[in-house]
């Protein structure tokens, strides 16, 4: 719009002309967009719609564990149209929570925000590009995944078993999935999967388009920020992994309705096969929604001590070799399924690798902040509460890396604790980091900085209390995946739930700071977070124009991480 | 715009179509993987999975004097109204040995059923050096009602098992079967002789063994 002033470096001004920066009417604009900012605004605003379902959903969950016995299952199961549900179809209902928090999280809150949102927004702008190699391509993107959405939350009315909704976990094994779950359900679940995934390996493709070929003049890929490094490898890690998941599911979609027997060993097939599938897709999954993090951090932690990373190819190379050896551990998911102890050496040996360029990345961080001027400003706040979240859920992957720990721990709560100290507690966090980071951006107004400040301590608090006593239920042997457990569980169970409260606090304090900004934030500068920022798209207005970089910037040889 | 008529167009396409490739190849890998991880497993023994060798391969291996027990393990997976047991708990023998062992099997409904057996060894580093020359379970099975079968299992321990540091301590070895309702019942309705002989061949690596 005309009525933003545009400022800083300024390379679109000059050639304002009439209709450059003319936006469609608002179908046009929304539903058939071909701008990656309208576009990754669309997945932002997805992600946390998604991200609110998921989130509820994970408040059942917790409602129901918060002390023994099943109090809530059978009151959840007729609010969703069961007219008197029996006990195995409120059991039932329990394994569709699990499987649709699971879903819901990674492929339609963590993957779009951090992929679709923030990289659809900030790669091309930090690469000096005018938009996605095939803008048209991102629009499909974008709706693949809403419409894999929809398909998910469809399957939850139809039946699948023993009652309404796929009821499989998120990992879809088999034979649980195949003659485990009659019914349409669990066919929609995967038709989901299937969409959602193409839409992933579309975007990938795009990502990887655009950052081969369209950097700016000078913008090597040595001088690429390392955000656009870590969708570059994401990129890399959805193109090979997810086509493995879709010929999984294929599979499973024919044994379920065919008649083939890929799993089935009544037909000469081995359901161990598709947990081998499962995780060689399952395990890059997890650095897919960890990597664009580490890049977030990166821009924010160097932005705010006003220094350029320390170590900025060994950061970049660091999530190059996470991404590869990523694609070597899967099986250290699989070690109860009888694997040989040489398999399992190999595998802790393989998993605990990891650990080495992971720490290359924490200790580059902090090395940043040494020194270095800080500020304490909320996107500060933010990637320091991940170092420190995600280190921790770092360690005790380590604990759980080693085969001979893992038969002990296998399916316990303290593999759920880990996971959601490197996902709920840093991927997340990650996510509200970059948010507070570019949301002025973004939107041109500024947020709260007095209430993203108290959003990430209630947060803090909340998710640890939710999660840490995780670990000592799970080291105390309590199963996951079951709405009931042994009374002893019950006290740390109780603070966890009422951890969860807490942690919903900070999302009505998070939703409260977005109407604020909308309502009564001030406009935000181009560069409002002053000389750290050294990126590209500090150099445009906020929000920047419709169109930027139609007369291509160009980098110098002062470095540009 | 597309009137631009971008110099970068031809490059974006090479650069989406390599990608495109690659994610079409890990397709392919996908599918591929089926035969490759059963050809894996019978190559290599393994999950536990047993070898398979004709009595020609069997004529060549001596008998050590180690001692080694088998173990056997019958099991019948839901769905398939057979019993289906071993004859013998354990069995002991020496390594490089040819032993029989005997399981028994019966209909208990009153159609004729076609079944299938599954099976491994454990430990499962074992299963390279535990060969099979003769095995209901390299046919589908079928019984009809009532009927009740004594099958055959012919096998050796391959005293090369010595030699391996992760598998020479073993003191006992158990074999393990899982009957199933086979998927394909179209043998139950042919008028097929006896059941010990017939069936489909179900290892299809065995040809090229």
């Amino acid at each position: 719009m005309a009525s933003i002033p545009a400022e800083g470096f300024d390379v679109h001004d000059h050639a304002h002309d009439h209709d450059h920066d003319h936006k469609p009417a608002f179908f046009a604009r929304w539903f058939m967009s071909t701008n990656h900012k309208d576009i990754g605004t669309m997945y932002l605003i997805f992600a946390i719609f998604a991200g609110l379902i998921g989130g509820a959903v994970s408040g059942m969950m917790r409602a129901e564990l918060a002390q023994p016995g099943i109090q809530y299952l059978g009151m959840f199961a007729q609010f969703l149209g069961e007219k008197n549900p029996s006990f195995d179809q409120q059991l039932h209902l329990w394994n569709v929570l699990i499987t649709a928090h699971g879903l819901i999280m990674v492929f339609f809150m963590v993957m779009p925000a951090i992929i679709g949102g923030f990289g659809n927004w900030f790669v091309p702008l930090m690469i000096g590009a005018p938009d996605m190699a095939f803008p048209r391509m991102n629009n499909v993107s974008f709706w693949l995944t809403f419409v894999g959405f929809c398909s998910l939350m469809l399957s939850a009315i139809f039946p699948g078993g023993v009652g309404n909704g796929a009821g499989t976990g998120w990992t879809v094994y088999a034979p649980l999935s195949t003659s485990g779950s009659v019914g349409p359900a669990v066919d929609f679940a995967i038709f989901s999967l299937h969409l959602a995934g193409a839409g992933s390996i579309l975007g990938a493709v795009n990502f990887i388009t655009t950052i081969f070929n369209m950097r700016a003049p000078g913008m090597t890929l040595h001088k690429m920020p390392l955000f656009v490094w870590s969708v570059l490898v994401t990129a890399f890690l959805l193109l090979l992994s997810l086509p493995v998941l879709a010929a999984a599911i294929t599979m499973l979609l024919t044994d379920r309705n065919f008649g083939t027997t890929f799993f089935d060993p009544a037909g000469g097939g081995d359901p161990i096969l598709y947990q081998h599938l499962f995780w060689f897709f399952g395990h890059p999954e997890v650095y897919i929604m960890i990597l664009p993090g580490f890049g977030i951090i990166s821009q924010i932690i160097s932005t705010f001590s006003k220094k350029p990373v320390f170590g900025y190819l060994g950061m970049a190379y660091a999530m190059v070799a996470i991404g590869v050896v990523g694609f070597i551990v899967w099986a250290h998911h699989m070690y109860t399924t009888g694997l040989d102890v040489n398999t399992k050496m190999y595998f802790t040996a393989a998993t605990m690798v990891i650990a080495v360029p992971t720490g290359i990345k924490i200790f580059s961080w902090i090395a940043t902040m040494w020194g270095g001027s800080i500020e304490f400003k909320s996107p500060m706040v933010w990637a320091i509460g991940f170092i420190f979240l995600f280190t921790m859920g770092g360690v005790t992957g380590v604990v759980l890396a080693n085969g001979g720990i893992d038969d002990n721990l296998q399916d316990t709560y303290y593999v759920v604790g880990h996971f959601h100290y490197v996902l709920s507690l840093g991927a997340v966090t990650s996510l509200f980091a970059g948010f507070y980071y570019w949301f002025p951006k973004m939107s041109g107004r500024m947020h709260s900085e007095l209430l993203s400040h108290i959003q990430f301590w209630v947060f803090f608090v909340g998710v640890n209390m939710i999660f840490f006593p995780m670990h000592f239920l799970g080291v105390q042997g309590m199963p996951r995946r079951y709405p009931d457990y042994a009374p002893a569980f019950e006290h740390w169970n109780k603070i966890a739930s009422d951890g969860y409260m807490v942690m919903a606090a900070s999302i009505v304090i998070f939703l409260i700071n977005i109407a604020y900004a909308f309502t009564a934030g001030r406009k935000a500068e181009g560069n409002y977070w002053g000389e750290g920022a050294t990126t590209l798209e500090w150099t445009l207005s906020s929000p920047p124009p419709f169109h930027q970089f139609e007369t291509l910037p160009v980098i110098d040889d002062a470095a540009h991480h | 715009m597309t009137t631009a008529a971008r110099p970068d167009a031809a490059r974006n396409r090479k650069v989406a179509i390599l990608a495109a490739s690659g994610a079409l190849a890990m397709l392919g890998l996908g599918y591929a993987s089926v035969p490759l991880y059963r050809l894996f497993c019978q190559a290599t023994g393994f999950n536990g999975t047993t070898m398979r060798a004709t009595s020609a391969q069997a004529a060549g291996v001596k008998a050590t004097t180690r001692p080694i027990t088998i173990r056997f393990d019958a099991n019948v997976a839901p769905g398939l109204p057979w019993v289906f047991k071993p004859e013998q708990v354990t069995q002991d023998g020496r390594i490089g040995e040819r032993k029989i062992a005997f399981f028994t099997a019966k209909n208990l409904s009153d159609k004729p059923i076609v079944g299938r057996a599954v099976f491994n060894v454990t430990p499962e580093q074992t299963g390279a050096y535990f060969h099979k020359i003769q095995c209901f379970c390299f046919n589908e099975q079928k019984l009809e009602p009532g009927q009740e079968v004594r099958m055959p299992v012919i096998y050796y321990v391959d005293p090369a098992m010595l030699q391996d540091a992760n598998a020479r301590d073993t003191p006992e070895i158990t074999l393990s079967y899982t009957f199933l309702l086979a998927a394909d019942q179209s043998l139950a309705q042919s008028a097929m002789k006896s059941s010990t002989t017939g069936g489909k061949p179900l290892d299809r690596a065995a040809s090229a063994r």
